[in-house]
């Protein structure tokens, strides 16, 4: 038994009616990296919040070494050696890395001594956990890995011994991620201590000593890593049996539904974010789309549904063309049987202050058995909601409810109904399970089969790399805007990884 | 966790938020009236007394609340499409050639009720007219509408001083007017409505405008929550990306709702023009375009929220008048400060005491509901 770097003793926290943290006890030995897994809402999020002074607890105890303390704001949390990567990074963007590790800790208000001091503090750091990071580099030219350990040496210049990092595997590369990992190792063995929040049990069982899990607000268990399982942790998470493999048959192709041909586009700043890209989509497949966030995904899904303009290339829908470089409409798409599943539900894909029923007809809302008349048939849009809501079992089943009171995973399930049961020719997906719970992840995915089966082309962009494998009968990489490589679902995922790194996988390297 | 203030009960929300940053603003104002030396509750008395005291007086708050209905419902429109048009004032100003025209042309010849109605068309037309440009120049060409309407407001004050000097004037009269109007251009008091009271409406131009305020918020509430056009602006105002993606063609909404906000100020002018002076005057508006800002976040931009908000500042407005009649001391300045406090309050500092409140109210309904789910178990 090591000493404990943190304690937490009944911790509680309500938001409103919300029991965000009911009673928590956790126990962080010293020098050894502790998982806190769980599904979204569980109350992760909150807890570490509180230890690191966001929020204060309603009641309950903070003990760091030992000792209790009352963290009231995070320059609390900082002083007690509590360092925090958050998941969206907390840097200026066009400061160079010496300046924003310095932010905010410059010393004096003459910044020169603080500058020359800071650069020496930052060299020894990076050589002590093997962090290198050009110090006079521009956050907005670094990758995205690095940016994260800019975040890191931030932590550590602050003289962290506990490193909380929240969902820190999000946005990078499987590469980066075991980079991350080896940090992390390190960081283990100068003897920090680390709390790494995740929902992705894979990284738990990879990288952690132990491991607690949450549960809608309660700590409902904590293992030794070696001594427990994907399948018991997948158990402890939901409160129940999960089916964690999908099982499909065999994809049996028809006819080409969806065309892309050396489809270009640019974003606002001129940018080139999806490079002569083509592809074919059939009935009855799922094509799936792996890369890292932001490489030109986005904006291919943005671009054959109509919503951004592209540049040169053309994309056909059941053999008519789409003016995809011209003024495409949306809603004329959706009418020729493309209905459209955006990444970003919050801002996109549904309007969060809009009622339920009003939030299923989005797109539709043209539909003239929505009309009565002048108005729209209110009973006729709350009835159909109403069907949805049982068919895709949405909780709370109430179509009146404000969009933004249902949880991830039913919000998810608001898009999907309404984009799935208008019967589609082709399906294309963004993020389909981002944000949301385990067990909506497994219907979602259930779904996307069925509908595949039904006979209908789903495209499927994900930055979840398992799930692109486990749903796609066919994947794309993308890399940079472009396709780099086109791959099986039975491709091994360090292959697929280093295509989406941008190394030319051994095929293309042959040829 | 996401929601920064949990989800209030309607009473809380709609009554006593409100009601709370009221009190203050007039406790606020109360201090000030204090500070000139002057007794706060005298203040109110007359306040009260000269907004609510005789049937004469309620016409005169009716009258006022009619006009800020109006421009409320217009500003209000226009944010449920995300748009802010402060163009209310020039808006209302320039429909004022609406209802003139149609009362030159036709006061002598037809009755008031076919008249209302031509006129209720001009002050529509012009008022859509001059919110139009703004619209589609934000729609068009990204021109912010906050900027062009605030513009168009002094373009409309400079074209009215023209039109009201050179082109509507009756030649020979010195003063910057339009004729008065004959019996067709004169609208009917509501003397029948009080009388239901047992009030009579005395000298105040409380008139039949009223009653198409009113219907004008029922049918703003049908267009915004019961049509597609209405649906269409709200998915806008609350996500452009949703209403992008949705296909819903944002440079239509935009100018279709600029029209419909320019027209709903616009009616606004035949309160005035055709119920109280029966001609038009040179800045006949008044800054009503601007109370109507304050009108339509008070109410929340909901018709039923507005028209309280609208009898809210009648009562400011005529009470104002009373107190700076009865306390020479206060002067019309204060009455404006007052206002100010009260736009300030229930506007501007929405916000301020939302926390407090929400702890207090689901402090004592949360603790209820632990204890009950205890007893449960």
């Amino acid at each position: 038994m090591g000493e404990l770097a943190i304690e937490l003793k009944g911790i509680d926290k309500s938001f409103g009616l919300v029991h965000a943290n009911k009673d928590i006890n956790l126990k962080v030995r010293k020098g050894t990296i502790h998982g806190i897994i769980g599904e979204n809402g569980a109350g992760k999020s909150t807890l570490m919040s509180i230890l690191y002074g966001f929020y204060q607890a309603d009641r309950g105890e903070i003990l760091v070494d030992g000792r209790p303390i009352d963290i009231r704001d995070p320059n609390t949390a900082i002083s007690a050696g509590i360092g925090m990567v958050h998941q969206h990074f907390m840097l200026v963007e066009n400061f160079t890395v010496l300046e924003n590790v310095m932010l905010g800790a410059e010393e004096s208000w003459i910044l020169n001594a603080g500058i020359t001091k800071a650069r020496s503090e930052l060299k020894r750091l990076e050589k002590e956990y093997a962090l290198e990071v050009d110090p006079d580099a521009v956050i907005e030219e670094l990758p995205v890995g690095l940016q994260q350990r800019v975040e890191i040496l931030k932590a550590l210049y602050r003289k962290a011994d506990i490193l909380i990092l929240d969902e820190p595997t999000g946005v990078l590369t499987p590469a980066e991620a075991d980079h991350l990992f080896r940090i992390l190792g390190q960081l283990k063995a100068q003897g920090k201590t680390v709390i790494l929040i995740t929902h992705k049990l894979r990284e738990i069982m990879a990288i952690t000593d132990e491991v607690s899990v949450m549960r809608r607000g309660e700590m409902v268990a904590t293992r030794q890593t070696n001594k427990t399982s994907v399948e018991e942790l997948a158990e402890l998470m939901v409160g129940r049996r999960v089916l964690l493999r999908v099982e499909k048959g065999e994809a049996r192709p028809g006819a080409v539904k969806l065309s892309v041909k050396d489809l270009t586009v640019r974003d606002s700043r001129g940018v080139t974010m999806v490079d002569d890209v083509s592809f074919d989509l059939r009935a009855g497949e799922i094509v799936g789309i792996a890369g890292v966030a932001g490489n030109g995904q986005s904006e291919l899904l943005e671009a054959i549904a109509g919503i951004r303009r592209a540049v040169a290339g053309s994309v056909e829908l059941n053999g008519r063309a789409i003016d995809v470089t011209g003024h495409a409409d949306p809603a004329e798409l959706r009418q020729r049987g493309l209905a459209h599943v955006p990444e970003d539900r919050h801002h996109v894909g549904l309007v969060l202050k809009f009622e339920e029923s009003e939030n299923a007809i989005l797109g539709y809302h043209d539909d003239p058995k929505y009309r009565k008349g002048l108005l729209l048939d209110i009973d006729a849009i709350r009835a159909d909601a109403e069907d949805n809501i049982r068919k895709y079992d949405i909780r709370p089943p109430n179509a009146r409810l404000k969009t933004a009171n249902f949880s991830g995973g039913n919000q998810q399930k608001i898009v999907l109904a309404r984009e799935m049961e208008r019967d589609p020719d082709v399906l294309i997906i963004g993020q389909p399970t981002r944000g949301v719970d385990v067990g909506a992840i497994e219907f979602i995915h259930r779904r996307i089969i069925e509908m595949r089966d039904q006979g209908k082309a789903v495209l499927l962009v994900s930055v979840e790399l398992d799930e692109i494998r486990a749903l796609s009968d066919r994947i794309l990489v993308m890399f940079a805007g472009r396709v780099v490589g086109e791959r099986e679902p039975d491709a091994s995922e360090g292959e697929i990884g280093l295509l989406m790194a941008g190394v030319e996988g051994p095929k293309e390297a042959a040829q | 966790m996401s929601t920064p203030y949990a989800k209030l009960p309607g009473w809380v929300e709609y009554g006593l938020i409100p009601l709370v940053n009221l009190v203050v603003a007039f406790a606020v104002a109360g201090l000030v009236v204090l500070l000139v030396g002057e007794s706060p509750l005298e203040a109110a008395y007359h306040m009260i007394n000269g907004a609510f005291g005789r049937g004469e007086y309620i016409g005169f708050t009716l009258y006022y609340a009619t006009t800020f209905i109006f421009t409320g419902l217009a500003v209000a429109v226009a944010f449920h499409a995300g748009l802010f048009n402060i163009g209310g004032e020039g808006q209302a100003y320039v429909a004022g050639i609406g209802v003139a025209l149609a009362c030159l042309w036709l006061d002598r010849l037809m009755p008031w009720y076919v008249v209302f109605p031509i006129a209720i068309l001009g002050a529509a037309l012009f008022g859509a007219a001059w919110a139009f440009l703004p619209g589609w120049f934000q729609a068009k060409r990204g021109s912010h509408i906050v900027i062009t309407t605030i513009m168009f407001n002094f373009i409309a004050a400079s074209l009215m001083n023209y039109m009201l000097n050179r082109v509507m004037k009756p030649l020979g009269s010195m003063s910057l007017e339009t004729r008065t109007f004959d019996a067709g251009g004169q609208l009917p008091k509501l003397d029948w409505l009080m009388a239901i009271f047992g009030l009579s409406v005395g000298t105040s131009p409380f008139n039949v405008t009223f009653l198409l305020a009113l219907a004008a918020s029922f049918g703003v509430w049908v267009l915004i929550w019961r049509t597609k056009l209405g649906y269409e602006m709200r998915t806008m105002g609350h996500s452009p990306q949703a209403a992008r993606y949705a296909g819903i063609k944002e440079a239509r909404i935009i100018v279709i709702t600029m029209m419909i906000s320019g027209a709903l100020a616009g009616m606004m002018a035949l309160n005035p023009i055709m119920g109280e002076t029966y001609r038009m005057q040179l800045d006949f508006v008044q800054g009503a375009g601007f109370v109507g800002i304050a009108v339509a976040l008070m109410g929340r931009s909901h018709p039923a929220g507005i028209i309280p908000a609208a009898i809210l500042f009648g009562v400011l407005y005529q009470g104002g008048a009373e107190i700076a009649f009865e306390m020479p001391s206060i002067s019309r300045d204060m009455i404006v400060i007052i206002q100010g406090l009260v736009i300030l309050f229930a506007g501007a500092l929405e916000h301020m005491f939302r926390p407090a409140i929400t702890r207090a109210v689901l402090g004592l309904s949360g603790r209820g509901r632990t204890q009950a789910a205890v007893k449960g178990a």
